[in-house]
């Protein structure tokens, strides 16, 4: 067999940490329900305001107090925004963790624990650098209160990083202020806890480390932002003015923030009256029946929900497809099947989604790669939602989600406009004494709809039942028939008005990857690894289902294409053998599902392994 | 069975409500239901509830779940709009329409194996949240659709038509609904239309959730002897404790009243309830005394009818809400949104 490629270089092991400027992740450890998080925010903002590329990610356990938590910060000057698959500095808070903690780090690499209880003489390892630091024993001393001590020693470490890679200590400082802009002692107990690491750092080791940082001038026109946010800031532009929801981890943010943006923007500053009617539902069935109920009655309506809750709404989707009701839902996968791991990451739902509800139903959905898509196809969804009057999913995960990125500053255009689609006004009904609520019209499968309260020429009964084309109950089978025929004719229509795939084919190949969503990252960088060894790969990112035309010309030009995705089962590949030209041959499955989000080097090793072989063959 | 249209019979004799619209205009399509059902007679009270009240047909929404009184909305006021929805998630979707256009009558119709089994959830949910509609259940003990099944709401003893005796303890709607503190909770029957139109006027009027129990027996699967929920079982032991006569805003109270004392509800358009007791020892706002009243009357086997329950003037889901007055959708977009200026602005949170 021949190869598109050269003969392929050896795969390394863990990149040994040597001296490195802006290139390198440090994992802090600690215990959940200590505030680490506010520390860990206050690491990542200096970094970023140093104009250093960094990406976080935090690994939380399903619980509120007292469980092991990780947040993982890359630093990349590169501006590579995957996890790198490796641990440089691990900052080890939590003992109970130590053991796996240390074997984390990579030879080379650093391990900063505090030293205030003594620790295992049998935890260490002569190729990496051990630093103690009396975190807490500081702290104690330093602050009276026992909520403050507890808190303060994460600040304390953030201070000792600051010595220890070469923070610029005036941007903490600002940040300080800024946080703490109302409480002139916040600043000072924070600053003071700063200090004690920082002075300690710089009295016991030699600073910096050889793992260092350099300002630079990468992060300017960019924002950090977590995906969940993000999207509700898109609901927000994109005018939704009724949301229902259920709390399901790791959505529950979305909603969160959709709300304050509406009460911060949305609340008349006289009257106190409110320009948004969120509910909170008593489940998955009621939050997405809501926006049913909404959005027939012309309110833009959506629900963010997680797999369990896509399980529950499946009727619900049947029948908003089935009668033409524009919703969206923001479905933020986590890691099942079932209730599996709620803080973990997957892309797990990609076929229950495509095809939700008994019956024959597929349905339009957006897969965002980060936060900043996820701002631009929540606006999207609800342009095509009322286009299309049919179910919109935008499918993010808890990667996207939860996790703060770096991306491009949020751009709005005062230009826009919302899409509503066909919607009759009540001059036009008074005109059409006989109005057909499910007859194709303008010969694209998307008929005309009234709302309620409009005009008595619009009244139509919405039903789930057998229905003809004037909405009225059929058990006629021509009739039920061309309602359903008509269907598909809609989907076909979305097919390539849909947000089209981002391809990039520059090289001269007929090897590719096809990709969706959160992999977008390691896949770049993989790309570029496996380039460095000669292998240069096409990519297609699918951003839309219904895939368009695109997608199978991208099938048809490539020999062999790995599909990239975060599931055991392979559902993206899967979806493009049922729905494009594909042969099972042609698509070969690059799958990581154990819960951490995908890095370059998962892909990496799989593509050089199969790519190797097809050159020993 | 497709949907049949009635014929128009012209008949410029009929008298016409205030909108200038006669009963028929409050009509809808041929009911497809067994010839006797209850059901039928629950829709001719809404028909003349509706027209009495001179409700603007396209500015009600009809929605139902799925049963034989879920497909009822089909046959009144086809000038308005309706939703058949998912069995028993009705009250969902009219909470979401409701949010969205404060200004719809909400008519929910149901029946007892869509509110008090699949969709007993919401609908408890949905009083909870004070949601402002009417919400009718066309009780009638059994499903009817599929042949015949003991509902939620039989009683204990009651025997089915194949033999089946039910043993399981019923869920009483109005005991549940005063409990669960809905603010309008009343009963009736599908035979006694002069109480029933009234309640339902109240019941569309009031603004809040207002739950209407209807005993509306199901003539092919729940009429036979030994079952409670038949029309002769219903007449012997029908007990209507407390007469409800429904006062527009505009009109004034009739005083002559044959017994019992008269006791006016004023509602919050100015248009008010006129309750008169029939039975000494009920009393419409007190919550646990009426709770008990109930229980030691279905002790007897007893079916107690009227306004059982009423509190006016609690705040609905929008008063808690405070959400601007008019439908939300036509809220214009540019106050919806800071703008580009505004993005800008804040994202500066965001470095």
């Amino acid at each position: 067999m021949t190869s598109d490629h050269g003969t392929p270089a050896p795969l390394e092991t863990a990149a040994p940490s040597g001296s490195r400027v802006n290139d390198f992740v440090i994992k802090i450890a600690n215990v959940n329900g200590t505030g680490s998080a506010s520390a860990n925010g206050l690491l990542m903002k200096s970094l970023f305001r140093m104009g250093i590329p960094v990406t976080g990610k935090n690994f939380f356990p399903s619980n509120i107090q007292g469980l092991p938590t990780w947040y993982e910060i890359r630093v990349s000057g590169d501006g590579y925004r995957c996890r790198s698959g490796q641990v440089d500095i691990m900052v080890a808070m939590n003992n109970e963790t130590y053991v796996e903690d240390l074997a984390e780090v990579a030879p080379g690499g650093f391990f900063f624990y505090d030293a205030t209880w003594p620790r295992d003489s049998q935890l260490s390892r002569k190729d990496v650098t051990i630093l103690g630091i009396p975190l807490a024993g500081m702290c104690n001393e330093h602050f009276d209160q026992a909520r403050s001590r507890i808190l303060m020693k994460n600040v304390a470490y953030v201070g000792a990083l600051a010595a220890l890679l070469d923070i610029d200590m005036a941007i903490i400082r600002q940040l300080l202020n800024e946080t703490f802009a109302s409480k002139a002692h916040l600043v000072d107990a924070n600053q003071a806890a700063i200090d004690l690491g920082y002075e300690y750092a710089q009295e016991h080791f030699s600073c910096p480390l050889p793992l260092r940082l350099e300002a630079m001038d990468e992060t300017a026109g960019h924002i950090m932002i977590d995906g969940n946010t993000a999207a509700a800031l898109g609901c927000l532009y994109a005018g939704a003015t009724v949301g229902a929801w259920y709390p399901i981890t790791p959505s529950t943010s979305l909603m969160d923030a959709f709300k304050s943006y509406c009460e911060r923007y949305r609340v008349d500053p006289e009257s106190g009256e409110r320009r948004f009617c969120i509910v909170q539902a008593e489940d998955e069935l009621s939050a997405v029946g809501m926006v049913v109920g909404a959005a027939w009655a012309g309110a833009r309506a959506f629900t963010p929900t997680s797999g369990p809750g896509i399980s529950l709404m499946n009727e619900f989707i049947g029948f908003a497809y089935y009668t033409e009701v524009p919703i969206v839902l923001i479905d933020v996968q986590r890691v099942g099947p079932s209730t599996g791991m709620p803080t973990r990451t997957q892309q797990c739902d990609i076929l229950s989604c495509a095809y939700a509800s008994h019956g024959d139903t597929r349905h339009i959905l957006l897969f965002p790669a980060d936060p900043h898509e996820c701002f631009e196809l929540a606006v999207a969804a609800f342009d095509l939602a009322e286009r299309f009057q049919t179910p919109v999913m935008m499918l993010t995960d808890l990667d996207i989600g939860m996790n703060d990125w770096m991306v491009p500053e949020l751009q709005w255009d005062d230009g826009y406009a919302p899409d509503r689609g066909k919607v009759l006004t009540a001059e036009q009904l008074a005109e059409m004494p006989d109005f057909h609520r499910y007859a194709d019209v303008d010969g694209d499968g998307v008929p005309w709809r009234s709302l309620p309260g409009v005009h008595s020429n619009g009244a139509y009964f919405l039903r789930g039942s057998g229905h003809t084309e004037r909405g009225t109950y059929t058990e006629n089978s021509e009739e039920y028939q061309r309602v359903l025929d008509r269907l598909e004719h809609k989907f076909e229509t979305a097919r390539n008005v849909l947000p089209a795939p981002v391809v990039e084919t520059s090289a001269d190949t007929q090897v590719g990857i096809i990709s969706i969503g959160s992999c977008d990252g390691a896949v770049r960088e993989a790309r570029d690894l496996l380039a460095g060894r000669g292998y240069a790969l096409n990519y297609l990112r699918v951003k839309a289902f219904p895939f368009a035309d695109e997608v199978d010309a991208f099938i048809a030009s490539h020999r062999r294409i790995f599909v990239v995705e975060q599931n055991r089962d392979g559902q993206l590949r899967r979806l493009l053998l049922m729905e494009t030209q594909a042969t099972r041959q042609q698509l070969s499955s690059i799958r990581h599902y154990n819960g951490m989000p995908i890095s370059a080097r998962d892909i990496v090793e799989d593509i050089g392994r199969a790519l190797s072989q097809e050159v020993a063959a | 069975m497709s949907f049949i249209r009635k014929p128009t019979v012209a008949n410029s004799r009929l008298p016409k409500n205030a909108l200038g619209l006669t009963r028929r205009d409050y009509e809808g399509g041929m009911s497809t239901l067994c010839a006797g059902c209850g059901h039928d007679s629950i829709t001719a009270a809404l028909v003349q509830a509706a027209w009495e009240l001179e409700l603007v047909p396209h500015q009600v929404v009809k929605l139902s779940g799925i049963g034989c009184s879920s497909k009822t909305p089909a046959y009144f006021m086809s000038q308005a709009h309706g939703v058949n929805s998912v069995h028993g998630r009705m009250p969902s979707v009219a909470t979401g329409a409701g949010a969205a256009n404060r200004d719809l009558v909400c008519l929910g119709v149901s029946g007892d194996g869509d509110s008090l089994s699949i969709g007993f959830g919401q609908l408890a949910h949905a009083m909870r949240r004070n949601l402002n509609m009417a919400y009718v259940i066309e009780n009638n003990g059994v499903y009817g659709l599929t042949k015949g099944q003991f509902s939620a709401s039989a009683d204990v003893g009651s025997r089915a038509k194949r033999g089946e005796t039910n043993v399981q303890p019923p869920i009483d709607p109005v005991v549940t609904a005063i409990a669960l503190g809905c603010t309008f909770v009343a009963r009736s029957f599908s035979g006694d239309k002069q109480q029933l139109v009234p309640l339902l006027k109240a019941a569309i009027r009031h603004r809040g959730f207002a739950l209407l129990d209807v005993l509306s027996p199901c003539v092919t699967f729940n009429d036979h002897e030994d079952s409670t929920k038949s029309y002769a079982y219903t007449r012997r032991y029908y007990h209507p404790a407390i007469h409800a006569d429904f006062v527009p805003p505009a009109q004034d109270i009739k005083t002559a009243y044959d017994h019992g004392e008269a006791m006016p509800v004023e509602l919050h358009d100015g248009s008010r309830i006129v309750l008169r007791k029939v039975d000494e020892g009920f009393d419409p706002s007190d919550r646990a005394r009426t709770i008990g009243f109930l229980q030691d009357a279905a002790k007897k086997g007893e079916v107690v009818t009227g306004l059982m329950y009423i509190q006016p003037g609690q705040d609905d889901l929008h008063e808690v809400n405070h959400t601007v007055p008019g439908p939300l959708h036509s809220q214009p977009y540019a106050g919806l949104h800071p703008g580009a200026d505004g993005l800008k602005d804040l994202q500066r949170r965001y470095r």
